[in-house]
Formats: C-alpha cells, structure tokens, sequence
C-alpha cells in the first residue's frame, strides 16, 4: 500500500464474474506520512482508508463486470462500521460481493479482514459512468494487470 | 396501476422520509418532492427489487439529456409507475 497515493490494494487473487465478489490483498506500510497526523506517537490506519479499501475493491470489481467501458465511483456509504484498529505493518484482505446491479450503479457489500476477525464492513453505492478519457482505460488496464486481475467467468 | 403507484409512494416514503400522505400520482419525483439524483438510486434500488426489474436510467437520463423525452414522462409517479407495469409485463414476456 501507498497510503499517500491512495493506492491502497498490492493485490487481487481472484475476481469472479458470475458470483460478483473479489478477494484482494494489501499490507499496511510500516511508515507512512499519514501516520504523522493520524496519530502522532500512536499510529493507527484511518477508518475513512478502511472504507475506500472496500471502495476501491468495489471498483475493480464493478469495472471488471462492465468490461472497462465504464467505471464505479463511490457515491453512498451505508451502515459502515469500523470494528477494529488497524496498526503499520499489518497485512489485511479486503473482499466485495455486488448485491445488485441496476442501470448506472451497483449496491456492493464489503469486509475488510485481519487474520480471521472482520475489521471493517459496509454497504456502499457506486455510481458507473463512461471512461473519461481513452488514455484513462488504458492506465487502468495497466494497473489492473500489475495488480495481478485474472478474471474468471 | 393503483397497487404499483402504492408500492412506489410508500418506497419513497420510506427511502426519503417524505409524508406518504404528500406523494400522488401527479407528484413529480424532482420538481414536486425534491428527490435528487443519488436519493433516486436508493429508490431505484428498492423498485428494481420490489418488482423484479431493471429500471432503465441510464436510457431515460440519455433520452432527457437529448431531449428526446421530457423528465415528466419518467418522474412523474403515475408515469413511472406505468413504465413499471410494462417492465413487469415485458419480463413476464
């Protein structure tokens, strides 16, 4: 993870068309300059990066089922709970399951998870809009592709 | 109709804590009751599985965009609830 670039997600281990969902993998840096502020002598990963970890898992899932033609951007958080705190250095996994696909958005379900306890969870809404730009898609394919997404059927 | 448009209001009702009592069958969802986009996605949500269907906004925002369709032929209540009724009927195909 790079906490100040907001990219947040090292890897995706499985996408899965038909049943919607996605199993993703990020480690929590040791340091970071968001650890300055949040909080000075006691670091602890911010709940706000806890729910756009499950945004962005939510993203590339919703991209993955609509083909790249068109992205998901966050547009509700609902019933978000943030269970647990989240230290440097820890590696968690984050997964999302569509719930319902409708005409321009996606209700998503997600859970961030360390070890075996759920550390976050929420409903979220996702807005699909066109790619903005050619140059966009294709720097989202690259990342897509660093990030290790195999889609499955 | 009247079961459909029931079914609509009391969503909307619910979904953004309006009077059930202020919603009609000629209350238009933006002008009269100030839904906005992103509350219509709560509701769209709620019809799509309530009634088993698809509503297509997507469609209806081009056609508006456009200006092939006005917003009154999709957000009026008794509008919307006709084109639910077809959805309906077309899936039961």
């Amino acid at each position: 993870m790079k906490l100040e670039g907001f990219e947040l997600i090292d890897r995706i281990e499985e996408l899965r068309l038909d049943a919607g969902t996605i199993l993703a993998h990020g480690h929590v840096p040791k340091n970071s300059p968001v650890f300055e502020g949040h909080f000075p002598g006691y670091p602890l990963l911010p709940g706000v990066l806890l729910i756009e970890i499950m945004a962005q898992a939510a993203g590339w899932l919703v991209l993955a089922r609509l083909d790249f033609r068109q992205m998901g951007v966050l547009a509700t958080v609902r019933e978000a709970k943030i269970r647990h705190a989240v230290l440097p250095d820890t590696h968690i996994t984050v997964e999302a399951q569509i719930e319902h696909e409708g005409s321009g958005y996606a209700m998503v379900t997600g859970r961030v998870i360390n070890g075996k306890k759920t550390v976050a969870d929420a409903e979220l809404t996702l807005r699909t809009l066109p790619m903005p730009t050619q140059r966009f898609t294709d720097a989202l394919h690259r990342r897509a592709r660093a990030l290790g997404l195999m889609v499955q059927a | 109709m009247s079961s459909t448009f029931d079914t609509v209001a009391s969503i909307i009702a619910e979904t953004c804590d309006i009077p059930r009592d202020k919603i009609t069958p000629e209350s238009h969802a933006i002008d009269d009751l100030g839904i906005d986009s992103l509350d219509f996605l709560d509701i769209a949500f709620a019809i799509d599985k309530a009634f088993g269907i698809k509503l297509p906004l997507e469609q209806w925002t081009q056609e508006v965009n456009e200006g092939k369709a006005t917003t009154e032929q999709y957000f009026v209540l008794k509008n919307l609830s006709e084109r639910i009724d077809g959805l309906v009927a077309a899936k039961a195909g």
